[in-house]
């Protein structure tokens, strides 16, 4: 039974650890910064929740330590769209235009840089 | 059980015993009393801090999503795991075939805590990104024209609006907005 978990937990690892691989790869294929984050996203969610499978199974019963990594679990559903959303943001407001369409063409449609009606959002 | 202790002494019971409850796990000291009581002192300490500082209301203890938003979450974590694949199978392949898009989404939430999940859950599914959080719509970059899915993401802000249903006050009467899809246009 104790080699199952270890097996399974070792697995978990292992696809964790692609899937943050995955997220560095993106990272450099990608063309431009808002592409780019969506590889980093890949990193935040899946990678990190993979591996956090992992350490709950290698916990060995404590209920204490499982309850604390589904701790991590949770806030990092929170925090990471959080700062995401929040370079996002200051790109496009800074006016860092985003590649459009298959043919990934700059196009001129993120806000000017001194556009009074910014600062509008919730 | 929620329900029932905010309608005898709202939200305050409620967050000093949510405290309390994650004071419990977190230390695992169950038989301790000198302990405990320093727990259940702060517990009730912090949760006075709170109502003092007047910032106790719907945002902070969002009690009305309770029931709720675990089916939701659930939801969302499967819809997550699907769209990892699509990202990912996106990064490996040899030839990506991306194309990129900016759409225009309508949010049709009650409160900032509804719009503030709604968006959360847009850019925690990898493909899309909430970049413009504005009253009542959300400008999203998307990574291709199949994650670029109008129908498919107002379908989860529906599930976000019924989940804040359950709130006593009246719906945010409906977004003016008339174009939901901009792919040029300057907001």
């Amino acid at each position: 039974m104790d080699s199952v978990i270890h097996f399974a937990s070792l697995s978990f690892f292992a696809a964790g650890s692609f899937f943050v691989l995955t997220g560095a790869l993106g990272l450099l294929r990608f063309p431009d910064f808002y592409t780019r984050m969506h590889a980093s996203g890949i990193t935040d969610t899946m990678g990190a929740d993979l591996i956090l499978i992992g350490m709950i199974l290698q916990s060995g019963g404590d209920w204490q330590v499982i309850v604390k990594l589904g701790f991590i679990m949770f806030f990092m559903m929170f925090t990471s769209p959080v700062s995401t959303h929040s370079i996002a943001h200051a790109a496009w407001v800074g006016g860092l235009n985003p590649l459009i369409g298959p043919e990934l063409t700059h196009e001129d449609i993120a806000p000017d840089r001194d556009d009074e009606t910014q600062g509008e959002g919730v | 059980m929620v329900k029932f202790l905010m309608n005898v002494a709202g939200r305050y019971v409620a967050l000093a015993a949510g405290l309390m409850f994650l004071w419990l796990l977190m230390s695992g000291f169950f038989h301790e009393s000198t302990l405990l009581l320093f727990g259940v002192t702060s517990a009730l300490l912090c949760a006075w801090l709170t109502l003092h500082m007047g910032i106790l209301d719907e945002d902070s203890v969002p009690l009305g999503l309770l029931p709720g938003i675990f089916l939701y979450w659930l939801w969302l974590v499967i819809e997550i795991g699907k769209a990892n694949f699509i990202v990912a199978w996106q990064v490996w392949s040899p030839k990506m075939s991306l194309s990129p898009r900016m759409i225009r989404v309508k949010a049709k939430q009650r409160s900032d805590t509804g719009i503030a999940t709604f968006a959360n859950s847009i850019t925690l599914t990898p493909g899309t990104v909430s970049v413009e959080v504005l009253k009542d719509d959300i400008l999203i970059h998307a990574l291709t024209d199949g994650l670029a899915d109008v129908a498919a993401i107002e379908d989860m802000g529906d599930k976000v609006c019924r989940v804040e249903r359950g709130a006593k006050n009246p719906k945010k009467t409906g977004a003016t907005s008339t174009h939901n899809h901009v792919d040029g246009g300057k907001t």
